[in-house]
Parts: C-alpha cells; sequence; structure tokens
C-alpha cells in the first residue's frame, strides 16, 4: 500500500478492528517500521490493553489535541518493539475536542516531525463522528469484516463512506474465517465476500483461539513464533508483508489431511 | 467432482439476502417503497394496456459499476 497513514474500520462493532491494529502494526514494526497507532475510540479505550501497554497511559489523544502535552509525550513505546509506539484514547466521556483538523494535524506531525513510516488508525465502531475523525487522517483503509451476515452489511455502508472521502486504497481484512464452516456451506467463502463488497483483499484472518489467549497477557499473537503456518498471527504477518507491498501467497487454511483427502483433492474435489 | 454432491449450505441463502439487502442500501431505498414503487408503475402501463396483467418484477441490479433498475412486465399474448 502507498497510504501511510492507514485507517482500520469496520462499521460493526466487535469483528476486531483494535485486534488487527495492534497485531499488524506490531507486525510491521517487527519488519523494521517505524509504526505508530493511534486508538480514537475515545471514551471506550482498549488498544492499550490489548497491547499489554495500559500500565504507562499517561497522556492521551485529548491531551494532544487540547495541548496539555507536546506530541512526542503521549506516545507511549512498546517493550518489545522498540519501532512501535502507541498513542492512547481518552477514557473521559468528552469528545468535544475531536476534530478532524486536530486529527490530520497530528498524523502529519508523526510522518513528518517525528520521522513515522506508518501510521494505525484505530477507528470506533459506527459510522457517526468518531469514525470521521479517525477517516479524516488517513489516506488509505483496512476494512475488518467477519463473514457474516450484521458485519458485511455495514462494511459495504463503510466502504461506501471511505470512497465518499475520496480514501482509494481500500482493503479488505476477513477476519475470524472458520474453514469447517466454509467447507460445509454454512459460512460464506473468501469468493462470496469479495463478490458483494468489490473490494481488494488484504488478509485472511482464521478463527483461532491463540488470539484471545494472547489478548489476555498483552501480546500480539503476530508476535509470538508460531510454528504451525494457517494460525491468525502468521495471518496478520502476512498482511504486514502485504502492506509493504510483497506479494505474499495465502496458505490453504483447510488443508485435508489423510489419505483420502489427499486422493479427493487429486481428483479435484474440495 | 465432489462438490457436485455437496449439500446447499445455509450460505447460499445468506449470499442471496446480502445482494438484495446491499441492492436496496446502495439505492438507499427502502424495501417497501419498492413495493409502492411496483404499484404505481403498475397502474401506469394500466392506463396504457388495460388488459395487462399485475406480473411485474421490479429490482435493482448490479452491472458493473453501475446498479441499475429493472422493471420486468410481460406482455399479453398477442392474437
Amino acid at each position: 500500500m502507498n497510504a501511510k497513514a492507514i485507517v482500520v474500520t469496520s462499521g460493526k462493532g466487535g469483528v476486531g478492528k483494535t485486534t488487527t491494529t495492534a497485531n499488524v502494526g506490531a507486525a510491521l514494526a517487527k519488519l523494521g517500521e517505524r509504526v505508530a497507532v493511534i486508538d480514537t475510540d475515545v471514551g471506550l479505550r482498549n488498544l492499550d490493553v490489548v497491547m499489554g501497554l495500559e500500565g504507562r497511559v499517561v497522556f492521551d489523544l485529548i491531551d494532544v489535541f487540547e495541548g496539555r502535552c507536546k506530541l512526542r509525550q503521549a506516545l507511549i513505546r512498546d517493550k518489545r518493539v522498540e519501532t512501535l509506539h502507541l498513542l492512547a484514547a481518552s477514557q473521559t466521556k468528552d469528545k468535544s475536542s475531536l476534530s478532524e483538523t486536530r486529527m490530520q494535524e497530528t498524523v502529519r506531525s508523526l510522518l513528518t516531525d517525528e520521522g513515522f513510516d506508518r501510521v494505525l488508525i484505530d477507528s470506533p465502531a459506527g459510522i457517526e463522528s468518531g469514525f470521521r475523525t479517525a477517516a479524516s487522517g488517513a489516506d488509505g483503509a483496512l476494512v475488518v469484516v467477519n463473514p457474516e451476515v450484521s458485519s458485511v452489511r455495514d462494511a459495504d455502508r463503510i466502504i461506501g463512506l471511505l470512497e465518499a472521502r475520496e480514501i482509494t486504497e481500500v482493503r479488505l481484512i476477513i477476519n475470524r474465517l472458520r474453514p469447517a464452516m466454509v467447507k460445509r456451506g454454512d459460512m460464506l467463502e473468501v469468493d462470496d465476500v469479495l463478490e458483494i463488497l468489490g473490494v481488494k483483499l488484504i488478509g485472511i484472518v482464521p478463527e483461532d483461539e491463540r488470539v484471545l489467549v494472547s489478548t489476555n497477557v498483552g501480546n500480539p499473537a503476530s508476535l509470538e513464533d508460531g510454528g504451525a503456518k494457517a494460525t491468525a498471527g502468521s495471518a496478520f504477518r502476512d498482511i504486514a508483508r502485504r502492506i509493504r507491498g510483497d506479494d505474499v501467497a495465502y496458505p490453504d487454511l483447510d488443508a485435508p489431511k489423510g489419505v483420502f483427502a489427499g486422493l479427493r483433492r487429486l481428483f479435484g474435489g474440495r | 467432482m465432489f462438490r457436485f454432491f455437496r449439500r446447499r449450505g445455509s450460505k447460499d441463502d445468506l449470499k442471496q439476502r446480502l445482494k438484495l439487502v446491499l441492492s436496496y442500501d446502495r439505492a438507499q431505498l427502502a424495501p417497501g417503497k419498492m413495493e409502492q414503487l411496483k404499484r404505481e408503475l403498475l397502474a401506469v402501463v394500466h392506463t396504457y394496456f388495460p388488459g395487462d396483467g399485475d406480473d411485474l418484477d421490479v429490482r435493482f441490479e448490479q452491472h458493473g459499476d453501475r446498479m441499475v433498475l429493472i422493471a420486468d412486465l410481460p406482455r399479453q399474448k398477442l392474437r
């Protein structure tokens, strides 16, 4: 992606925006980029706990917007990957100082004055002011969608709004895909979602309980060295590489095991 | 070849429903309004072709980048 400032959004809540921001941000930083992740979900801050940085929040986005601290003072450096930084959301209810102009200034300052290579902006759910503020700072977008009815519908709405804002680099992440359900025809498959939404794909993340386990301890799954290939952690690492322009093949998520399955594959069955 | 024997899963229903609901969403038209449009179109058609039936299908279709409104009205057989 050419975009340096990328908003992570979905419309619907609970589909994995914050998890995606933390994991892709960490993976990009591990690849050597200087990355800032911004939590814009004011009042419902969570990126800090997902990343395990909650104990180190002193200043937040609203403090920066209202001039109570310098931008640099509000940046929390990650303990594992030192090129990764977090700008936390405020937990206060007052969103009055959230403004598109301040957001744009902050992102520009991160990319120019502070020398970051990439800024990931974690958007709140919904299509209201929080989303608009998050999107205003971005020139690209990762739309996170789960293969189910309400998430796909909301993603379609969000894609329309992003296009209206002239954010042209919009890429889709299909999150929490369950290969076994796809196989029995009870879950939309990747091609179905792409056909319906009509945007370019950048990642397929399988449902993986290790994501919850790693979130429990505040350690992004993409930083864990999983030996097995088809994990959520490796899917997030692949997304980071694709953002950087690498051509990364999609692993077969439902590689059948055993002789019979091998035979079926030989005859072109799925 | 085994795909042929696969039972029809619930996702096929979901896909059809999603395509339909998104066509209304994108057109910013409530599905109920479509029924109203259909009734009004039929009323107009009947003023020109009084003998025609009520067999009218109105729907949106995505043609590439364009959303198209299709009104499909089979004419009475001409003698």
